[in-house]
C-alpha cells in the first residue's frame, strides 16, 4: 500500500470544524505542531464562536481551527484542501471555505435526522448531490472511536470523547505525519490518567488505520513542501503570546519591572493571562476592576518607575481615551496594546478588523499625539511589542501597538532570538540630587523630558493632567505657553521618525502598481503580490508597521508609482491618513469589513483588474 | 516592603510647597492640609518616599501644596492611579486626596475596589457634600431635598454615606473627623498612617461658598457635644456636654441612653472595639446621625488583615524561588522547541 507514489504539494490548508467542545482546537494544534516538527512552515488561525457552549449541534456553536502547512506560508490560507466536519452544523457553516475538488471528511454517525434539521438542512447533504464537486469521505468516527476504546471505557460520554483524535489520525495518514509528537503530548497532558492516555492513543491510531483501508483516501495522500527556513531554534507561537513575551523582553532589556494593568476583553485577554504567569520574571500584573482602572493603574505605575502596559481591544481603547491623554500630558512611557476586533460598540468580538486606526491616531480630546505602530504577523508581534516599549520608554510618550484578532489568536513558527541580539533600551532617567532638574526640561534634540522616579533623592515634583509650564512643569494656563507645549508634544513624536528604519518596497521600481498595506494583512498581501510577480506582472508592495510617525521616506516611495492601492480591513482609515499627509498623490483603495482577513484570491483579482485597466 | 526612614528628623518645612494655595479663604481644606503637613514629618519616612495622588476637584489640588512626589490625575481615578503606584513601587507611602464627587460618583468603582482589595494606602475623603470646583452642583452625598444649581426643585437621590461604602466593602480601616478640629483630625490621620491596608478617613469639610454649614447639625458650637460621639478604643461610648449620654446595644440595634436614668450606668454602655472583624457594630456606628443619634467620630474600624501588597510581594518572591524560568532567554526556550 505504501508503494504508491504520493502527490507533492507546495502548501496545504486543513480546516477542523465541529461543535465547540468537540476538541477541534486541540486536533488543529497537534497537527500544526507535528507538521512544524516535520519541517513544514505553518500558520494557524482558530475560529471561535462568541458563545462558550452554544446549544449542541447548532451553527452558533461551531468552533474551527485552520492551518496552512508547507513551503511558502504567509498566512493560514484562504480556502481549505481538507475540511474535517464533525457534525452537520459545522459542515453547513464551513462548506464555503472548502476548495472545489478538495476533500471533505465527515463523521457520518452525527448526521442524524435531528442534527441535520438543527443545522438548518432540509435534506441530508451526504445523500443528495450537493457535495458532488468534492471528494467526500464518510467516516463512522463515533462508532469506530467507541470500538477503539471499548476495553477502557464503557460509558457513552467517555468513550465518544476522543472523536477529535480519530479525525486527527486521519489527517496524519493523509499527509504522512507520524504520531510521536501526539503521543508525547498525551503522555504529558494526562499524566495522572493513564486510561485517558491509552484511549486517545488508540483512537488516533484507529483514525490512521481507517484511512489505510479506505481507497478514496489513497489517491489523495500527499507530501507537503518543506520550508527553507533560516537555521535556528524554532517554536510555534500565537500573536498574543508573542506580544506578551516581547513586552517581557523589553522590560528585561530596560532593566525595569513590567507592570500590566488590564481588564479581560476578547481577543486581548490571552496577553493578560500569559503575563500573569510570569511573576518570576518580575511581571507585576494587576487585573483591574475596569478598563479605565487598567490604564490608570498603568499610568501610576509608570510614574512610580515601572515599564507600564495595558492591553485591550477596541471598546476598551475607547474607555481608555481620557487616560491616554493624561499620559500624553504627563509625558510618561506607557504601552497600550489594542488587539483589534470588529466594531463599533461590542461589534464582532471574536472576529478580526483593522478599524481602530483612527481611534489610535485621533481618539482623544485636545492635541494628543501618540506613537502608533502595528505588528504584521503573529510572530513579529514579539518584535513590535518590544519596539513599542523601546520607543515609549526612550521617548517618554505613550505608544499604541495595534495587532488584531487574526494575529493574536493565530500562530506561526517563530525563530527564537537570543536576548543579546535585541537592541538596548535606555530610558532618560534623571540623576538623583541634580539641582538643575525640572520635570519638563527637554533634551534639545529629541524634546524628551527626564524621568525622575519617586524615591530618588532631590527630585520631588508634581505632575498631572493640567497644562504645564515649559521647563518647570508647574500648572500654567498661559496662552503662548500652551501653544509651545502643544508644538513640543507633537514634534517630540515626529522626531521619533529620525530613529526609524526606512520603509522598504518589495518588487520593481518601475512597477505599474504599488500595493500598500499595514498591520495584520501583510501575509495575504505579500502572497498575492508574489504570485502575480511569478506570473510576470509588474507590481510592487510596501507594508507599514510604523504609522505615527511614518518612516521618513514614505512620501518618496509613494511618489514613484503611477498607481497605488491601499488595502485594509476597514473603510479606508490608513489611506485617508496617507492622503492627509501626502496631498497630491492619488491613491485607490480596497476595503473589506466582514470580520474576516483578506483572501489572496480576491486581492489578486482586484490587482489584476487594476493592472488591466 | 519596609519604607525607608529619614536619617534626620524632618519638619513641617521639609514638606512645604512653593505653590500658592488657591483654596477659598475659610475653606476646610486649609485645616486638612495643615494636619497632613504636621503628620508627614512625624511618620518619619524619607521625604522622597511619600507619594500623594489625587483626581479632580478642589481637594485634588492637594498634591501641589505638599512637597512630595505628587500626581494630579483625572476625575475619579486617583484610586486607580495610586493602586498602580503602590503595586509598582511598594516602598512608597501612598496618600490620596479626594472629594465626595471624585470618590463616590465618577470614581466610585475604584473607591470600593481598592477598599475590597485592602490596597495599602491612605485615603482622605474630603466630604463637603457638593461639587465645589464646578460651582455648586449636588453630589452623591448631598442631602435629599437640598436645592442646588442642578436640583432647583430639591435633590431626588438618596445620599451615600461613605462609611457604609467602606464598611460594606469590608474595608479594614474607617475613621471620621471634622476639618475644624485639628487635634482630632491629626489623631485619626496618625491612626490611618499606622494602619497597614486601605485606610479611609472621611473628613466633614465645609465649603464656605457653595454649601456653607452643611455639617452644622453636628459641628455647631451650641450643641456639638450632644451631636458628636468620639470613639476611643476599649472605652465606653459616652457623649454630651455633661458626659451623661451613652450608646447601648439593645437587641440588634443601637440606642441612646442617659447615664443615671432608669438605672443605667457606664457598665451598661457599649465599649468600642474597632478591631472586631465583624462589620455589624461598625456599620451601625457609621450609620448613626442626628437627630436620633450623635454622629460617630474617630476610628470606627481598624482591623488587621494582610494587605494586597503583602500577598502580592509574597507571590512574587515565591514564584521567583520556584520557577525554572529566571530570565527571558529561559522563557523563549521553554516548552516545545526544535532546531532547523
Amino acid at each position: 500500500m505504501t508503494t504508491k507514489t504520493l502527490n507533492e504539494k507546495e502548501n496545504v490548508v486543513v480546516r477542523f470544524v465541529g461543535d465547540s467542545g468537540d476538541g477541534m482546537q486541540l486536533s488543529g494544534t497537534l497537527f500544526s505542531e507535528t507538521a512544524a516538527l516535520d519541517g513544514n512552515d505553518i500558520a494557524t488561525f482558530p475560529d471561535y464562536p462568541a458563545e462558550i457552549r452554544a446549544p449542541h449541534n447548532t451553527i452558533a456553536g461551531v468552533s474551527g481551527f485552520q492551518v496552512q502547512i508547507g513551503k511558502r506560508i504567509y498566512s493560514s490560507g484562504d480556502n481549505c484542501d481538507v475540511l474535517v466536519a464533525m457534525n452537520p452544523a459545522s459542515l453547513k457553516s464551513n462548506l464555503k471555505w472548502a476548495k472545489k475538488g478538495g476533500i471533505i471528511i465527515v463523521d457520518i454517525d452525527t448526521f442524524t435526522d435531528d442534527a441535520i434539521q438543527k443545522a438548518g438542512y432540509t435534506n441530508n447533504p451526504l445523500e443528495d448531490d450537493s457535495l458532488s464537486s468534492y471528494i467526500l469521505v464518510k467516516a463512522p468516527m463515533t462508532a469506530m472511536t467507541v470500538e477503539a476504546v471499548k476495553d477502557i471505557f464503557t460509558d457513552k460520554r467517555s468513550s465518544e470523547r476522543s472523536r477529535n483524535m480519530f479525525a486527527l489520525g486521519m489527517i496524519f495518514y493523509i499527509f504522512s505525519k507520524d504520531l510521536t509528537h501526539t503521543d508525547a503530548y498525551l503522555d504529558k497532558k494526562f499524566k495522572k490518567s493513564p486510561d485517558v492516555i491509552a484511549a486517545n492513543k488508540a483512537v488516533v491510531r484507529a483514525g490512521y488505520n481507517f484511512c489505510e483501508n479506505t481507497d478514496v483516501i489513497q489517491a489523495e495522500r500527499a507530501v507537503v513542501g518543506h520550508a527553507q527556513m533560516p537555521k535556528g531554534k524554532y517554536r510555534n507561537i500565537t500573536g498574543n503570546i508573542a506580544t506578551a513575551w516581547g513586552l517581557l523582553a523589553a522590560a528585561e532589556k530596560a532593566n525595569l519591572p513590567l507592570f500590566l494593568g488590564s481588564y479581560p476583553i476578547t481577543p486581548a485577554t490571552d496577553i493578560l493571562i500569559e503575563l500573569a504567569k510570569h511573576k518570576s520574571l518580575g511581571a507585576r500584573v494587576f487585573q483591574a476592576e475596569d478598563e479605565i482602572a487598567g490604564i490608570c493603574s498603568a499610568i501610576g505605575a509608570s510614574f512610580a518607575g515601572a515599564m507600564a502596559c495595558t492591553t485591550t481591544s477596541g471598546p476598551g481603547l475607547s474607555l481608555k481615551s481620557e487616560a491616554i491623554g493624561l499620559a500624553v500630558m504627563t509625558e510618561l512611557p506607557l504601552i497600550i496594546v489594542d488587539v483589534q476586533r470588529g466594531g463599533p460598540s461590542t461589534g464582532l468580538p471574536t472576529k478580526t478588523e483593522q478599524s481602530d486606526l483612527y481611534q489610535a491616531l485621533f481618539g482623544r480630546n485636545g492635541e494628543a499625539p501618540c506613537i502608533v505602530i502595528a505588528a504584521s504577523s503573529s510572530a513579529n508581534s514579539f518584535y513590535y511589542a518590544f519596539e513599542a516599549a523601546r520607543l515609549s520608554l526612550e521617548h517618554m510618550t505613550p505608544t499604541i501597538l495595534l495587532t488584531d484578532g487574526y494575529l493574536g489568536n493565530g500562530s506561526q513558527l517563530f525563530r527564537i532570538p537570543k536576548m543579546s541580539e535585541l537592541p538596548t533600551i535606555n530610558p532618560p532617567f534623571a540623576t538623583p540630587n541634580d539641582t538643575t532638574y525640572m520635570p519638563y526640561k527637554r533634551n534639545p534634540e529629541t524634546l524628551v523630558r527626564e524621568w525622575a522616579i519617586p524615591g530618588m533623592e532631590g527630585l520631588r515634583h508634581r505632575i498631572g493632567g493640567l497644562e504645564k509650564l515649559d521647563g518647570k512643569g508647574s500648572v500654567s494656563t498661559e496662552s503662548a505657553n500652551h501653544q509651545l507645549m502643544v508644538n513640543n508634544r507633537a514634534q517630540k513624536v515626529q522626531k521619533v521618525a529620525d530613529r526609524l528604519p526606512d520603509q522598504k518596497v518589495m518588487g520593481d521600481e518601475d512597477a505599474e502598481l504599488l500595493v500598500v498595506g499595514w498591520g495584520g494583512t501583510e501575509g495575504a498581501l505579500k502572497l498575492a503580490v508574489e504570485e502575480l510577480r511569478d506570473e510576470g506582472k509588474k507590481i510592487a508592495f510596501t507594508h507599514f508597521n510604523y504609522i505615527m510617525p511614518l518612516p521618513k521616506n514614505t512620501g518618496d516611495i509613494l511618489k514613484k508609482y503611477k498607481k497605488i492601492i491601499v488595502c485594509e480591513l476597514n473603510m479606508g482609515q490608513f489611506v485617508n491618513y496617507l492622503r492627509m499627509n501626502f496631498e497630491n498623490i492619488p491613491m485607490l483603495q480596497y476595503n473589506k469589513v466582514q470580520g474576516l482577513p483578506f483572501e489572496v484570491s480576491e486581492l489578486k483579482e482586484k490587482f489584476k483588474q487594476i493592472l488591466g485597466e | 516592603m519596609a519604607i525607608e526612614h529619614s536619617p534626620v528628623q524632618l519638619t513641617k518645612a521639609d514638606f512645604a510647597s512653593d505653590q500658592m494655595v488657591k483654596w477659598c479663604p475659610g475653606c476646610g481644606d486649609h485645616a486638612i492640609l495643615a494636619s497632613i503637613l504636621g503628620i508627614f514629618p512625624e511618620i518619619g519616612y524619607k521625604k522622597e518616599n511619600f507619594c500623594v495622588v489625587s483626581g479632580i476637584g478642589c481637594s485634588s489640588r492637594f498634591p501641589y501644596y505638599v512637597n512630595t512626589y505628587g500626581f494630579h490625575g483625572i476625575h475619579g481615578r486617583a484610586g486607580a492611579i495610586a493602586t498602580g503606584v503602590k503595586i509598582a513601587n511598594p516602598h512608597l507611602s501612598v496618600w490620596i486626596a479626594s472629594g465626595d464627587g471624585d470618590a463616590t460618583a465618577i470614581g466610585g468603582n475604584h473607591f470600593i475596589h481598592l477598599i475590597r482589595r485592602n490596597m495599602d494606602m491612605n485615603y482622605i475623603l474630603f466630604n463637603n457634600r457638593i461639587y465645589g470646583l464646578t460651582k455648586g452642583q449636588y453630589s452623591p452625598t448631598t442631602k435629599q431635598g437640598q436645592v442646588t444649581k442642578t436640583s432647583p426643585f430639591g435633590v431626588i437621590d438618596y445620599p451615600f454615606n461613605p462609611g457604609e461604602l467602606v464598611i460594606g466593602s469590608r474595608g479594614t480601616f474607617f475613621a471620621r473627623a471634622i476639618d475644624n478640629s485639628p487635634k482630632t483630625l491629626g489623631e485619626v490621620c496618625r491612626a490611618m498612617a499606622a494602619h497597614d491596608g486601605a485606610a479611609i478617613v472621611e473628613v466633614l469639610q465645609n465649603c464656605v461658598i457653595f454649601n456653607d454649614k452643611t455639617h452644622a447639625e453636628v459641628t455647631n458650637r451650641e450643641f456639638k457635644e450632644e451631636r458628636q460621639l468620639w470613639l476611643e478604643q476599649g472605652k465606653p461610648m459616652i457623649f454630651g456636654k455633661n458626659r451623661d449620654k451613652g450608646i447601648i446595644l439593645k437587641g440588634n440595634h443601637l440606642e441612646v441612653v442617659e447615664i443615671g436614668k432608669d438605672g443605667i450606668t457606664e457598665e451598661d454602655l457599649l465599649v468600642h472595639d474597632a478591631t472586631r472583624e465583624n462589620t455589624g457594630v461598625h456599620m451601625m456606628l457609621a450609620q448613626m446621625c442626628p437627630p436620633e443619634f450623635p454622629m460617630a467620630f474617630g476610628v470606627i474600624r481598624a482591623v488587621k488583615a494582610p494587605t494586597y501588597n503583602q500577598i502580592f510581594e509574597k507571590q512574587m518572591e515565591e514564584a521567583n524561588q520556584v520557577s525554572p524560568i529566571k530570565c527571558v532567554d529561559d522563557l523563549l526556550n521553554s516548552g516545545d522547541t526544535w532546531e532547523v
